[in-house]
């Protein structure tokens, strides 16, 4: 738990300083916004339209992040360091996931409510206890997978390639789960429930590999 | 001295191929509502069961090469994945003809099965360019243990998730609620299975023999010439032993 702890505060520490991450994937988000709002040439958006390009965006938000999560680590030194230090290499995945998991919090926290603003016609103000639900399963699963393959792209000669392309087949069980699940949220005129079985599907889908990455990350680190 | 046996096992698969053929053309009965072009069934079932029990078993040979960390289980995972993946693009080129001949649109969004033999197919296909992009041998074979094995529990989590999200308008033609096969088609259809897993096991034999003859043959030219101790400089997404 220190260990964890220890990693976790030089992560968060690198980014405040650098802020290499998570301005830029917030900036991302609002700028494709935009950017829908002109290739759809709609004012505003709700169904399962808004629900696909809320999470669409959210998803390659965190590609950028994921490209970025282990380049210091690989370039300055820090899994010498780590390899060096007597402690669980566990520890690292966990460290990473928690880390990008609490970067997507802070684009959301941005994108919501610039989602909210500009493409959203029916007010996410009612429903937002069960998008942040939503969201928060899914920002899990997504920083699982993240935290997994992106030790694996960061060795590999086109690392910024082989990420997002081993990534995002991996993560289409959480882009089903999150966008029906968003779907009756964000459709107009009187807000839908959430459904019970995405949530399932979405907790189902951390826990299993959840369990696996921690199970198999092991070897990724061996020098 | 690595292809033991492998003429018998191509002969009974040649044998049990062309006796299943030969059970589908001459003996099976026309299907009542599609006709004639539903017999691709006999070889597009049998090729994607094939292909995603030889994805499930390259996740269980790299389990293997972690625990043991041999690199002929990493060999054998490679190779197994290599014919899936072969078997997977059968799968998907037949099942869009029989799609075209039985519902009219060579690709229909809304059938689980379909979507999720393509993303498993999609993310497979990413197994050899991720290999090929990791120079240090013994880490390339490492890391596509860990996809293997990360990719082959995907399987059947994402065709859970991928069927939870749409109707079902894939038949089923095994279990008894969705109009269970006759007594002849299933005879059939067996045989057709049957005769899939053994061209998987023989095709991955032959890979498999080629691949350790081949380094068997590269290891003993580099002792004639005395230098058996440079490492392999080429780079190659396939394992070397």
């Amino acid at each position: 738990m220190r260990v964890l702890g220890a990693l976790l505060r030089k992560e968060l520490r690198l980014e405040l300083r650098t802020l290499e991450s998570v301005p830029g994937m917030a900036l991302f988000s609002v700028t494709t916004f935009v950017v829908f709002h002109f290739g759809l040439n709609r004012p505003n958006i709700e169904g399962d339209l808004a629900a696909g390009v809320f999470v669409v965006t959210i998803l390659f938000a965190g590609m950028l992040g994921l490209n970025r999560l282990y380049v210091a680590d690989q370039e300055e030194g820090g899994f010498d360091g780590f390899l060096m230090a007597p402690v669980d290499r566990t520890w690292l995945f966990v460290a990473k996931a928690i880390a990008l998991f609490t970067y997507l919090v802070v684009v959301e926290i941005v994108a919501v409510p610039a989602f909210g603003l500009l493409l959203l016609q029916p007010s996410i103000l009612p429903v937002l206890p069960s998008v942040i639900v939503v969201l928060l399963l899914a920002n899990l699963g997504f920083a699982i997978i993240a935290a997994l393959i992106g030790a694996i792209a960061v060795h590999t000669r086109a690392r910024d390639l082989i990420g997002p392309l081993i990534c995002l087949p991996l993560l289409i069980p959480v882009v089903i789960g999150s966008a029906r699940a968003l779907e009756p949220l964000f459709t107009q005129g009187g807000a839908g429930t959430l459904e019970t079985k995405w949530l399932l599907i979405l907790g189902l889908y951390d826990l299993v590999f959840g369990l696996l990455s921690v199970a198999v990350f092991d070897p990724l680190l061996e020098d | 001295m690595y292809g033991k046996g492998l003429r018998t096992l191509s002969v009974a698969t040649l044998i049990t191929l062309i006796g299943a053929f030969a059970l589908v053309f001459f003996w099976t009965p026309n299907e009542a509502d599609q006709g004639f072009v539903q017999k691709i069934f006999y070889l597009h079932v049998p090729m994607a069961i094939v292909a995603l029990c030889g994805f499930v078993v390259g996740g269980i040979f790299a389990i293997q090469h972690l625990r043991t960390r041999e690199p002929i289980w990493d060999l054998r995972s490679y190779v197994a994945i290599h014919i899936a993946i072969i078997l997977a693009v059968g799968t998907l080129i037949t099942g869009s003809i029989w799609a075209r001949a039985a519902w009219g649109h060579w690709w229909l969004w809304d059938e689980p099965t379909l979507v999720s033999f393509l993303i498993v197919f999609l993310l497979y296909a990413t197994y050899t360019p991720m290999r090929f992009a990791i120079e240090d041998r013994e880490r390339q074979a490492r890391y596509a243990s860990v996809f293997a094995i990360v990719a082959g529990a995907f399987v059947p989590l994402n065709f859970a998730a991928v069927r939870a999200s749409q109707e079902n308008t894939h038949p089923r033609v095994l279990n008894t609620t969705g109009g269970a096969l006759p007594g002849d088609m299933r005879l059939t259809f067996l045989i057709a299975i049957v005769g899939m897993t053994l061209l998987f096991i023989t095709l991955y034999r032959f890979e498999l023999s080629t691949k350790q003859t081949r380094s068997h043959i590269s290891s003993l030219k580099r002792k004639l010439s005395g230098d058996d101790d440079l490492p392999v400089l080429r780079r190659s997404a396939a394992p070397t032993l």
